[in-house]
Parts: structure tokens; C-alpha cells; sequence
């Protein structure tokens, strides 16, 4: 059950946060991939403020997730999403590395990428290849195997 | 306060609490969309998810990613705060970053918001190691491509 009321709400929350996310890329630089390349640059010039950003972004969302864990519901009636119970498996590893090397090559993940698409118009072509990528994926997890199925639907995030 | 001021390591000190403070707003936004919405704040998942068509999510969903550009915008215009992108101009890099993203975040099943900040801020194993594995290896490419 949901109300025309929490809708409207629930789509306030969403534009509201993300909105705080875009200006917490912006104040920390990490809309920039020069910024964040920086970081990975460990045998360079170090630049650590990508862990600065890590520090308190992960303890404040803990402390969300807390309160959220606490109630039996979200504030506007939506239940709260389960632990992943997917395992450790080839697939994350090759995922995470995959994404990784990709993430080293330009310096941009997703959010800033499209953070940028109103900054840089280089940033269209990137997440135009970042979407052809992803459907690519599902293509292919579809294609491999059974255990793909639950992967296909939706990972943890 | 003579040691903040100091060049040599006030750009660093800076970076950091200009990181620190972009973090509590990132943490904010995060938990606000679990608290309020129950939703996780993984960029590459929703992304992907509006890929897809019309979920029953779509709307907020599209509102959440409409609303970095728009950040960016109010930082920019709003808070008059200075913005300087460097990007590389490579077409190959471009396209090849773009795809190894695009395809490695759906396999793995998250990306830097999705795995390292919400993941981690809920201590999932599957996301520490995800984060683990992107951070070293985006970080042996950046070494990798100094060396070429």
C-alpha cells in the first residue's frame, strides 16, 4: 500500500539525495578524474583526498543504515532491502577487477561520469560506452550460465 | 596553525577536508535514500536498472541520478564554487574505460557507491572484497599506464 502521499515523498527523497550526492562529489573534487586519479596514482604524486571522502561518507551512511535497520520499514512505507546473500564468487572478482582497470584508464566511475555530463560533453561519450557496457554484461550473464539468473536480476547495489 | 599554512602540506590538508566534507554529504545523501526510500545508493545499479525500462522504482530512481548534474550545477552557480575538469581527450580511452566500467560494475555487482561506501557501511564481505580488487586494480593500471 502506498499512498499518493508517500509517493510524493519518496520522489522529494530521491531528487533530495541526490542532489546532496552530486554536491558532495563537487565540494570533494572527485567529479573530476584528475582528482581521483591522483589517488590511485600511489607511486606518483599522492593525492589522498579520495580517502578523506571514504572516511566519512562510509561511517555517516553506517549510521543511517542503522536507524533505517531499526524501523520496520522505510519512512515512506517501502520495505527495506534484504542482506546480499550471494556468495564470494568468479564473478565479482572478475567484475570488480574489470571495473577497475577501466575506472584507472579514465578516472571516472559512475556517478561523477554522469555527474559531468553537464560539464564535459567527453563525459557523453564515456557513459554512452559505460550503457553499451552494461547491457553488454547482461547480455552475456544471461548467455553463460543458470547462475547467472540471480546476477541478471539485480546485484547488491 | 603555522604547519596548516605550510605549502607543502596545506594542499594535502585541504584536499582531505574538502574530502572529508564532500564524504558527510555523500553519507547524507546515501542514508537518507535507505532511510526514506529504502533504496541503496549504487550508481552503476540504478543506472543500469532505468537501462532496463520501466521498473516500479523508475521515477525516483531517475530523479536520484538527475540530481548529480543538478549538484554539480548548484555548486557551480549557487555556492559559486570552482569546478576544473581534466579528461582525457582519447576516444579509444574513452569508449575502452566506458565498456570495462559498464560491463565490470554489472558483473561484479556494484561500483564505487554501490560496493565501497554503501557496501562497506553495511559491512558486507562480497563488497569489501569487490573494493579491495578495484582499488588495486585501478591503481596497477594508473602504474601501468606511466610505464607506456
Amino acid at each position: 500500500m502506498s499512498t499518493a502521499r508517500q509517493d510524493i515523498a519518496r520522489l522529494a527523497a530521491a531528487l533530495a539525495a541526490g542532489l546532496l550526492f552530486g554536491l558532495g562529489l563537487a565540494v570533494s573534487g572527485m567529479v573530476n578524474p584528475a582528482k581521483v586519479l591522483g589517488f590511485l596514482d600511489i607511486f606518483g604524486h599522492w593525492d589522498p583526498s579520495l580517502a578523506g571522502v571514504m572516511a566519512t561518507a562510509i561511517p555517516v551512511t553506517a549510521v543511517f543504515y542503522r536507524l533505517a535497520a531499526r524501523r520496520p520499514a522505510a519512512l515512506t512505507g517501502r520495505p527495506l532491502p534484504p542482506s546480499p546473500a550471494r556468495p564470494i564468487d568468479r564473478r565479482l572478482v572478475a567484475g570488480a577487477l574489470l571495473f577497475g582497470v577501466g575506472w584507472g584508464a579514465v578516472g571516472f566511475c559512475p556517478g561523477p561520469a554522469i555527474e559531468a555530463l553537464v560539464l564535459d560533453g567527453r563525459a557523453w561519450i564515456f557513459v554512452g560506452a559505460m550503457a553499451a557496457g552494461m547491457l553488454g554484461s547482461k547480455c552475456w550473464s544471461r548467455r553463460s550460465s543458470i547462475r547467472a539468473h540471480d546476477a541478471g536480476t539485480e546485484g547488491d547495489a | 596553525m603555522e604547519l596548516l599554512t605550510t605549502p607543502a602540506v596545506s594542499p594535502v590538508l585541504h584536499g582531505l577536508s574538502r574530502g572529508a566534507l564532500g564524504g558527510v554529504l555523500i553519507g547524507v545523501a546515501a542514508g537518507l535514500l535507505m532511510l526514506a526510500n529504502g533504496r541503496l545508493a549504487g550508481l552503476s545499479g540504478l543506472f543500469a536498472g532505468l537501462l532496463g525500462g520501466r521498473s516500479a522504482t523508475w521515477k525516483e530512481d531517475l530523479l536520484f541520478l538527475a540530481g548529480l548534474p543538478l549538484g554539480a550545477l548548484a555548486f557551480r552557480f549557487l555556492l559559486g564554487g570552482e569546478m576544473h575538469l581534466t579528461l582525457t581527450s582519447s576516444p579509444l580511452l574513452l569508449l575502452g574505460g566506458g565498456l570495462l566500467v559498464g560491463f565490470g560494475t554489472r558483473l561484479g555487482g556494484g561500483c564505487t557507491s554501490g560496493h565501497a561506501v554503501c557496501g562497506l557501511a553495511r559491512l558486507s564481505p562480497r563488497s569489501l572484497v569487490a573494493t579491495l580488487l578495484f582499488m588495486v586494480a585501478a591503481m596497477a593500471t594508473v602504474a601501468a599506464g606511466k610505464l607506456l
